[in-house]
């Protein structure tokens, strides 16, 4: 341990934690919030939904597989869910600054001291993720050398515009156009879209869509507060008039449903793992999903015209919707996965088939 | 549920054995634990009478008869259950399933096979069907051809090039299966493959890449999950039943883990399983290329593992699913509020090691590969993997300390053990790493992931940096804290620190650490990696926390009870089923319950036994951890076996309140210089023995008592620790090349009396009083160890007088040492001569035989007289009854490659069976068959030893004769039967260059059982007598060493007919 210098997270209830930097050595302030997931650290870390949080991982030993190369396929990085990392600082309990895999390029302690994100090792995981989990998110900041930042709540902030695109691009050339509305979405929804024969269209949150043709309309997941991206509302409040299929995935799902003029509110603390059990609501038909989201629809809000499409087995709280006459759904969790599991990509399926079927009619 | 199902009939999977162990207890425990939710009546077929399930309280029949086709119907036809489940008792269930779904028993008894189908089954156990199967959804499994035959053998694996593996269809955990690097060793390999299955498939190797398996789960709404999966330490090529397994994996990425998840998930939808399967897979360490390995379609080793590592109890939710849940339906048992339908987070890992006991055996090889040979498991919870690894080496009860740590190691080619593993080889790489290796180069040398090896050269290099501190006061906390985190014991610190009297000094470390508050924290597995608050009771300590998740109430209302560990030969469910029955009492009696034990294949490490279970070491230093939190009423020793008695003195001393008998007493009579004087005192004879320190010595004693001797080194180099021998050359012998003499490892030497009866009593004693008590004897003289012998309650053969003796000197016993709970003494009588072999103050191996037997729980009786609370005096005396209990081994040797298959005084079998009838001859023989025993067909071959074995065996021949049974015979057996008058065919020795041989009939399959007994007491390798045991094990021949119980098995089944064994339940017998 000589080798490591001590670090500590100090959380807005006066919980203290000390251990060990792995990562870049200076302070931070953010939200914390945990995930339960084994697996999958480089995919949440450059997951744009993550702006501005603190991520605890409750699975120990962290680092075994270290970071893989960056390799691009359509102008994304083929391991990446992003251009870059989002979190602003990595707690775990046991580092493994050896890794081992072929696929590995460098560490990730190296990998975060280059994107100046500090990482504590050492703490009591559990017992954070305990106490998050009674009294809900907290704020927190990592100290370094004692020099202590200020308090910040990311949620006050309009994340969405630090994570979206900055002007249009255009990936792919499939039969289907969707524009996909860039909250801060991952890599692979993309490249599922990209899969399945589409022209990928992503613009900024608050592109005037009415100037573009699409097939299909996707919003993508995103950080923060959904009542914060205004703009993406009044674009769907529009796209509401028409018969064109929408998707819309975990903050989308969220956006559709304010558009909807259903309500939103913020989960005590989240969910974010790979194990969260949905069922599609009316059958007995259950997926494991991965999620990643602080928020979620009020299901007594909906109006008339939507119904839940997903239920989660373990709160009960709304994992997706759907119009009721019109090609429109959602859902509060990640069909694109990466990580965690894959059970949900037929939905993709059913989007392109939307798309099939209102072009026929059109 | 869609169909209303009233009675079901369960199959157990009988005898433990090598492959197939107490994991099927749990399974077959829970899943009639569903039923019994369910309002369901239940039906259980095990002999294993020392298993949990084959209790009263938990199956409403128990029939303890043979899982075979014939004695299954028989039950079918009685019972007229609505379904059957397959899925729950191993191999040994699922076969027989298949075999009465094949013959249209089933069909026509109108049985309904729940969960899984039949035909998923056969799909998954006929290879080539697999293969086709997976083939169909494009799932990719390894290049292979079934074949029939050694000559397509050969053509198969010149297509595919070597090295290639060959394995056996339709066999328990790879037994036939091997590597072969060229077409010899294939000719060898493929002929013994054969002896177990008419088809073999030779496979491309994919030896160095890595085995992912996951547990998965289905249910009629065709939803699935995975419940955990599992990466084993040891690359493809080693059994995973024989390498060091970790839930998670770690070395995948998230890409990979999903991958082979959903491939998982694929696969069981399109096999059409109903409950749970697991699936193996090979993963390139280069790539994401992958091949599936195989499926199994029933609840497993590893699924009673992945339920203990997660706490995701497979068993009982797959039993639900088999009665027509969907898994939305059913809720987490942890969290009692979420769904079972989820996938567990762990924030912990666990490490499954497995435990040899390769020193039981003669002859065998020590190489572990794609069988067997591993009779038992640890699984240890950490949140570092070298807390994990650290803790298991040590749980695995070898005299293992850690990774590092241990004296007395010497390899002399470590490059050889690396490259060829051997049950030693995670001490190898210690070794390596101490002469220099670097990480790279054994990874070049073992393919192990490299991950695994930098975690354990973190612990080499700790172990390096600790040597440097030169006391415990100058040991800095963080590095000291840094090596718990680690998994280092007081024992380890101490010995590396100070090395000096370590057991002292191991006290000072833990009173130096808690002194600086370097103390572990107690954590709950709670399936969801405390996403959501659980009440679980499965809890684990380690030094990677710093808050415990729950609390403690110091009001010294709970009762710690100390489990038995790893299996082992020697100690195994008997212990786990005395362990239950403690936690049983002590919850009935009002107290709250704390188990502590680690061993992943049984039923008190389920957490609904008892009210605390501490998944963690049984060592001084983790009991007293727990008992510093808990304060208990005090801690139970006496059920878990020898790994609790021997904590007893230690705990004493240091002020534990250990119930029960004074570990005062349990030392004196433990200690056999102490025991050995009482018995003088009491006037009790024994047999002479004295503690020996050199050759010249132990001769002079000869002279006193004779040969031959009992020997019992300290110190044994190769093969077994104790021995007879019976002249001065076999003692050189023995004691120059397989032990040791000397004035540091002392031997002892014990007078050794031929034609013997062996009698045991097993008994519980109230404050110095005989309270209950049971006597039984062994159907084979004494020097066939207890273990391994062939056991009658009551006993039949001995005289009244005897069992009067017996009866005192138990009671004198029990008041010199002032017994307060269950014992066990084994004497030797010739005439009326009695002599006392030993005695243990603790549960013995028979306890629930006799307990079931005679219907009167000794455990819960010892337990409520350990809690000091009021207790019945049982009124029942062993002659009231009127049926009669037979207890019979269950040997592995077909696992073991070239050991000798023959019984001495140490314990080799690796599971029993109990089995109740009417009459003697009925009990052994249901006894015998449910051990794997066949009634012979046509021909015998006999090979009966010393002349007094012949003797012995002369009426035997008679009966086989006159049931027109075919006699073959070695040399001098055929001289003897002529002499006699009986006909026999002459066969020549297996080294006589003659025809016909023994070894060709036995080869040809033409003997149908054989009986060949030693000519002596030592064991000869290599011998012609050796040959013909082991090549009847090898070909898979019902075969009997001892001459005694070879008659009684003759006389079983000359005098009973099949057909007329009585199909009785326990509840029958009354």
């Amino acid at each position: 341990m000589m080798e490591y210098k001590k670090i500590r997270l100090k959380l807005e209830d006066g919980n203290e934690f000390e251990g060990y930097s792995f990562g870049y050595e200076g302070s931070t302030a953010g939200e914390v919030v945990f995930n339960t997931a084994m697996t999958g650290y480089p995919e949440s870390l450059t997951d744009p939904s993550y702006r501005g949080q603190i991520l605890v991982l409750t699975y120990p030993i962290v680092g075994n597989y270290g970071v893989p190369n960056e390799e691009e396929e359509n102008n994304m990085f083929l391991f990446f869910e992003s251009h870059t990392l989002h979190i602003s600082a990595l707690i775990i309990s046991d580092y493994s600054a050896e890794y081992s895999h072929w696929n590995a390029q460098k560490s990730l302690g190296d990998w975060l001291k280059e994107n100046k994100i500090p990482g504590i090792f050492g703490v009591d995981t559990r017992h954070i993720t305990k106490l998050l989990r009674e009294k809900g998110s907290m704020l927190g900041k990592v100290i370094f050398n004692n020099e202590e930042p200020e308090w910040y709540d990311p949620n006050q902030d309009n994340l969405v515009e630090q994570v979206t695109v900055k002007k249009k691009e255009v990936y792919g050339n499939g039969k289907h156009r969707i524009l996909l509305i860039d909250c801060g979405v991952k890599y692979n929804i993309i490249r599922y879209l990209l899969e399945r024969d589409t022209t990928v269209i992503r613009v900024p949150y608050n592109h005037d869509i009415t100037k573009e043709e699409y097939d299909g309309l996707f919003i993508s997941n995103g950080p923060g507060d959904p009542k914060l991206c205004k703009a993406t509302i009044d674009q769907l409040a529009v796209a509401y008039g028409k018969d064109t299929p929408i998707f819309g995935i975990c903050l989308g799902n969220q956006l559709m449903a304010l558009a909807a003029a259903a309500d939103t509110y913020k989960l005590k603390y989240g969910h974010r793992s790979h194990n969260q059990p949905v069922l599609q609501a009316g059958t007995n038909t259950a997926y494991i999903t991965s999620q990643n989201h602080g928020f979620a629809i009020d299901n007594d809000t909906l109006g008339k015209d939507w119904e839940p499409l997903f239920i989660n087995l373990n709160d009960n709280t709304n994992e997706g919707m759907k119009h009721r006459s019109k090609p429109f759904f959602s859902t509060q969790f990640h069909p694109e996965a990466s990580g965690g599991p894959t059970d949900t990509a037929h939905l993709f399926d059913e989007f392109i088939a939307m798309i099939e079927a209102s072009k026929q009619q059109g | 549920m869609t169909e209303k199902i009233n009675k079901v009939l369960i199959l157990g999977s009988g005898a433990l054995k090598i492959g197939e162990a107490g994991e099927f207890d749990y399974s077959g425990s829970q899943a009639l634990k569903a039923l019994r939710e369910e309002g369901v009546k239940t039906v259980l077929i095990n002999p294993n009478i020392a298993t949990v399930q084959t209790s009263s309280d938990v199956a409403d029949e128990i029939y303890f008869l043979p899982v075979t086709p014939h004695f299954v119907e028989k039950v079918i036809q009685k019972e007229q259950p609505d379904g059957i489940l397959l899925a729950f008792g191993g191999q040994t269930a699922l076969n027989c399933g298949v075999a009465l779904y094949e013959s249209g028993i089933l069909e026509k008894y109108n049985v309904k096979v729940l969960g899984t189908p039949v035909q998923a089954i056969m799909d998954t156990e006929d290879r080539e069907l697999f293969a086709g199967k997976l083939r169909e959804i494009d799932v990719k499994t390894p290049k292979s051809f079934a074949v029939t035959t050694i000559t397509d053998a050969q053509k198969a694996a010149e297509k595919l090039g070597f090295p290639i593996i060959v394995r056996a269809a339709y066999t328990l955990g790879g037994q036939g299966s091997g590597f072969c690097n060229n077409p010899d060793q294939l000719q060898i390999l493929a002929a013994n493959a054969f002896s177990y299955s008419k088809q073999i498939l030779v496979e491309e190797s994919l030896k160095g890449w890595k085995e992912v398996e996951y547990e998965v789960v289905r249910d009629k709404y065709d939803n699935c999950i995975t419940v955990c999966n599992m990466e084993n330490f040891d690359p493809l090529g080693i059994h995973t039943g024989e390498s060091i397994v970790v839930a998670p994996s770690q070395t995948l990425t998230n890409s990979e883990y999903h991958k082979l998840r959903k491939l998982s998930i694929r696969i069981i939808r399109h096999i059409g399983i109903i409950g749970e399967c697991n699936v193996q897979y090979a993963l390139d360490p280069y790539s994401e290329d992958y091949r599936v390995i195989e499926v199994n379609a029933r609840l497993s080793r590893s699924s009673a593992l992945a339920s203990k590592a997660t706490g995701y109890p497979l068993a009982f939710v797959a039993a639900k699913l088999a009665l027509g849940y969907g898994l939305h339906e059913l809720k987490n048992s942890i969290t009692k509020t979420t769904s079972a339908f989820f996938e567990p987070a762990l924030d912990y890992i666990v490490c499954k090691i497995p435990r040899w006991d390769l020193n039981k055996f003669s002859g065998v090889s020590r190489m572990i590969d794609s069988s067997m040979k591993s009779v038992g498991e640890v699984m240890a919870i950490g949140r570092t993997f070298e807390e994990a690894i650290q803790k298991g080496i040590r749980m695995i009860g070898q005299g293992m300390h850690g990774f590092v740590g241990n004296h007395n190691l010497e390899f002399e080619d470590i490059e050889k053990e690396l490259v060829e593993p051997t049950d030693m080889r995670i001490l190898v790489i210690e070794k390596a790493f101490e002469k220099g290796y670097s990480v790279d180069q054994v990874h070049e040398l073992t393919k192990i992931d490299r991950w695994f090896l930098v975690k354990l050269r973190n612990i080499f290099n700790l172990k390096n940096t600790l040597e440097k501190v030169p006391s415990l006061e100058k040991l800095e906390d963080d590095l000291l804290l840094q090596a718990k985190v680690a998994g280092f014991s007081d024992f380890q610190l101490a010995r590396i620190i100070l090395n000096g009297n370590v057991s002292e000094e191991m006290q000072l470390v833990r009173e130096h650490r808690k002194k600086r508050g370097i103390v572990p924290s107690v954590k709950q597995i709670d399936t969801l990696a405390a996403e959501y608050p659980a009440q679980t009771n499965y809890l684990y300590l380690t030094y990677s926390g710093k808050q415990h998740d729950v609390e403690f109430f110091n009001d010294r209302q709970s009762v710690v009870v100390l489990g038995s560990g790893a299996y082992r030969i020697g100690s195994s469910v008997e212990f786990d089923w005395c362990s239950v029955n403690a936690l049983k009492t002590v919850n009935e009696q009002g107290y709250r319950s704390i188990m502590i034990n680690y061993n992943p294949e049984t039923v008190s490490t389920d957490y609904d036994m008892c009210d605390r279970l501490y998944f963690d070491e049984l060592s001084y230093e983790r009991v007293m951890d727990i008992h510093d939190l808990e304060q208990p009423k005090g801690v139970i020793v006496s059920v878990g076996g020898q790994i609790p008695n021997n904590l007893a003195m230690r705990l004493h001393n240091s002020d534990v309140k250990v119930l029960g008998t004074s570990p005062v007493a349990i030392d004196n009579a433990e200690n056999r210089h102490k025991f050995s004087m009482l018995l003088d005192d009491l006037d009790i004879d024994q047999p002479r023995w004295r503690e020996l320190t050199s050759l010249e010595g132990i001769k002079e004693f000869v002279v006193e008592v004779g040969y031959p001797v009992l020997v019992r080194p300290s110190y044994v180099l190769s093969g077994a620790a104790m021995n007879v021998v019976s002249n001065s050359e076999e003692l050189e012998h023995f004691l120059t090349l397989a032990a040791r003499v000397s004035k540091q490892y002392p031997v002892v030497v014990s007078e050794f009396i031929e034609q013997a009866k062996e009698i045991e009593i097993d008994a519980v004693a109230k404050h110095g009083e005989l309270f209950s008590y049971a006597i039984s004897e062994h159907v084979e003289f004494a020097g066939v160890h207890s273990g391994d012998a062939t056991i009658v309650f009551p006993p039949q053969k001995i005289y009244f007088e005897t069992v009067r003796r017996i009866k005192k000197i138990a009671k004198q016993l029990a008041e010199a040492l002032e017994i307060s709970g269950p014992f066990n003494m084994q004497f030797l009588a010739k005439d009326n001569d009695i002599k006392v072999i030993e005695c243990n103050l603790r549960a013995s191996r028979s306890m629930p035989f006799v307990s079931k037997v005679l219907k009167s729980n000794l455990i819960d009786q010892a337990t409520r007289i350990m809690l000091d609370m009021p207790v019945e005096k049982p009124h029942k005396s062993i002659f009231d009854l009127d049926y009669i209990g037979c207890k019979a081994p269950q040997f592995s040797f077909s696992r073991l490659k070239k050991a000798d298959p023959v019984l001495g005084v140490d314990m080799s079998s690796t599971g029993e069976v109990g089995c109740i009838g009417d009459n003697y001859y009925e009990a052994i023989l249901k006894a015998m068959l449910s051990v794997g025993y066949t009634i012979p067909k046509n021909n015998i071959l006999l090979s009966t030893g010393p002349m007094r074995s012949k003797v012995e065996m002369i009426n035997s021949c008679r009966m086989l004769v006159e049931r027109g049974y075919n006699l073959f015979a070695t040399h001098g057996t055929h001289e003897f039967l002529k002499l006699n008058g009986f006909d026999s065919i002459d066969l020549a020795w297996p080294d006589e260059d003659k025809k016909p041989n023994v070894l060709d009939h036995i080869a040809g399959g033409q003997i149908d059982l054989v009986i060949n007994i030693p000519k002596n007491l030592t064991s000869h390798e290599l011998s012609n007598d050796y040959t013909i045991r082991r090549s009847a094990v090898d070909y898979n021949i019902p075969l009997l060493t001892n001459a005694r119980l070879a008659s009684a098995f003759i006389y079983a089944f000359c005098k009973i007919d099949l057909e007329e064994i009585p199909i009785k339940s326990w509840r029958e017998y009354k």
